[in-house]
């Protein structure tokens, strides 16, 4: 079932990010071309298969819960395109 | 003999005897470095300074008698390894501006074995590519060119600005990463040798995550020995790394000798596509061939799944790249453009940051993990995935290794293969099986096309099994002679 312009606009608001109009017919075209791509996987039989999630070829590791690092608040807001004192800054979000 | 033309094995034998110096190694690769990176573009950020002073230490270090075989050997860096105090990009413009605080664990290893960065190697956004053109950076030109013709050609990709450093002479060798060929497609469009190792045998600790389950490190050399070099000292344990394997490190350098007399080596059916060139035909049937005359039997074998690998990869790679993604909201780092609101700046942010392939595939993760397509298309995905990765565990209960093309085709030129996006991706149709099931795969040179164009063979072994694809590489390598040199190079 092809994407309609609307479903693009709303994958777009969940993947935030802005798409112009012309930009969402492109879009439409190409991943239409993909998910058509994709459609082939329906043939395969897959009744009993375990997904496979990953490419380890373990089982998790766990760890200790305990702490193996910080005081590091200099190295983290280092990069921040705003901050304001030890915190990163953005746009108000409550009025 | 210039620097530039030596492996890395020799210069490590050279530095090591005191017949050149770490400096002057360096040196002569900043020099080829300024000659031709202007027109290649093979890196984004260079480092001079930097890899004087790493060369000044490699000296030190091997005059008190405590080098090992990478130090003082200049490597290019693909900029996907987070590397501390230097400018760290994936090539987007989204992290433009960043400068990591950390070092990824693969190049900590590299330094701590004395390695000389020359600088950070461009590639595909993101590692979102198999052409380099997805770069917000620019393109990077193969060196290689075919014959009477100056028409510029993709290195491939994503590692393209790795291969294209290496090709030309201006790194003896390079770190790459593949998720569903970004190592050994480059390799085979370059002439390299180029190993992605089993999922779990490098850190994935420090490199930018693009498809969590499948990234995986690996080296890019001009020969499989080097490679071979630089994989033992990539990899290992990492703690840092919760899939990482906990594993010791084998002696891959002694493994590339060892010969393939008595091995059982697999030729499948399914990687003989419909429309696949005389040429590759030829190349992989003399690989074959190759192989026999040394000792080893070859195997007709069954890879049923095969022709699903590609459409199963792009639903898994694109639905982890938009988990993964997701941190870039222009809060915490990376670049930031303003907007009314959060929710606003956080869409104007990503609109202006991110690339169009980048957006693609965003775009289609978010889609097959959203409710009502999840089942149908993700979990579907991973049960054939696991159907691949069963393939080849059958395959392996009777032979010790798989032989494949690398590639469909040579390199191509820039701004080809970009009327759709699927085009593109069929360039990692024999690439991607093994990236699915995890298993380690090298590409190795096999000789030109009739265009004068380089073109390589894959190995695949088994799970943790890196010996034995170092050895058939090896034992191609030694058959083919591979001397041709690209025509965009320093000596």
């Amino acid at each position: 079932m092809p994407l309609e312009p609307a479903t693009v606009r709303r994958i777009a608001k969940l993947a935030r990010i802005r798409v112009s109009e012309d930009e969402v017919m492109l879009l439409q075209t190409e991943l239409n071309a993909i998910l058509g791509y994709v459609e082939q996987l329906n043939e395969v039989d897959v009744a009993g298969i375990a997904p496979l999630s990953g490419g380890a070829q373990m089982a998790m590791r766990l760890r200790d819960d305990v702490v193996t690092d910080g005081d590091i608040a200099e190295q983290i807001l280092a990069n921040a395109p705003d901050r304001a004192g030890p915190f990163f800054a953005v746009p108000k979000v409550v009025e | 003999m210039s620097l530039l033309n030596l492996t890395i094995a020799q210069a490590g034998d050279a530095l090591a005897a005191r017949k050149i110096s770490a400096v002057e190694l360096t040196a002569a690769h900043h020099e080829a470095m300024a000659a031709l990176n202007p027109r290649l573009n093979a890196f984004i950020t260079v480092t001079p300074e930097l890899a004087h002073a790493q060369a000044q230490a490699a000296d030190a270090r091997i005059a008190a008698g405590e080098a090992g075989p990478l130090t003082g050997i200049p490597l290019a860096i693909k900029d996907l390894f987070c590397t501390a105090g230097v400018r760290t990009t994936a090539a987007s413009k989204i992290l433009e501006p960043f400068v990591p605080p950390y070092e990824s664990t693969v190049t900590a290893q590299l330094l701590a074995e004395g390695a000389v960065f020359l600088g950070k190697a461009n590639l595909d956004e993101f590692a979102m590519g198999s052409s380099n053109m997805t770069s917000g950076f620019g393109p990077v030109e193969n060196p290689w060119k075919r014959n009477g013709s100056e028409a510029k050609l993709v290195p491939g990709g994503s590692s393209g600005g790795s291969a294209a450093a290496v090709a030309a002479r201006i790194a003896m060798g390079a770190t790459g990463t593949d998720t569903g060929g970004s190592i050994r497609q480059p390799a085979s469009f370059t002439g390299l040798a180029g190993m992605k190792p089993t999922y779990g045998r490098c850190s994935r600790f420090g490199v930018i995550a693009f498809a969590s389950s499948l990234d995986q490190p690996g080296p890019m050399a001009r020969t499989v020995e080097d490679c071979a070099i630089l994989l033992g000292a990539m990899s290992g344990f990492d703690a840092k790394d919760s899939t990482s394997a906990e594993r010791p490190v084998p002696d891959f350098r002694a493994a590339v000798a060892r010969g393939v007399k008595g091995l059982r080596i697999g030729i499948p059916a399914e990687y003989r596509m419909a429309g696949m060139s005389a040429e590759i035909t030829a190349l992989w049937e003399n690989g074959a061939a190759w192989l026999r005359e040394q000792g080893a039997e070859i195997v007709d074998i069954s890879l049923p799944h095969t022709k699903y690998g590609l459409p199963v990869y792009y639903i898994v790679a694109p639905a982890e790249a938009s988990s993964n993604l997701a941190r870039y909201d222009g809060v915490r780092f990376g670049a930031r453009v303003e907007g009314e609101d959060l929710i606003d700046m956080y869409e104007r942010t990503r609109a202006a940051g991110f690339g169009a392939e980048v957006k693609r595939r965003i775009m289609i993760g978010t889609y097959v993990l959203s409710a009502g397509y999840y089942d149908a298309y993700y979990l579907r995905a991973q049960k054939i995935r696991a159907l691949i990765l069963r393939d080849f565990e059958q395959a392996f209960g009777t032979v010790d290794a798989i032989l494949t093309p690398t590639a469909p085709s040579a390199a191509f030129g820039i701004g080809e293969k970009m009327d759709d996006p699927v085009t593109m991706y069929l360039n990692d149709v024999f690439t991607v099986p093994a990236s699915l099931a995890g298993v380690p795969a090298m590409s190795v040179p096999a000789g030109l096309n009739a265009e004068g164009l380089p073109l390589g063979l894959q190995v695949i072994g088994k799970h943790f099994d890196e010996e034995t694809v170092f050895a058939v590489s090896g034992a191609l390598e030694r058959a083919v002679g591979f001397t041709a040199k690209p025509q965009v190079r320093a000596e």
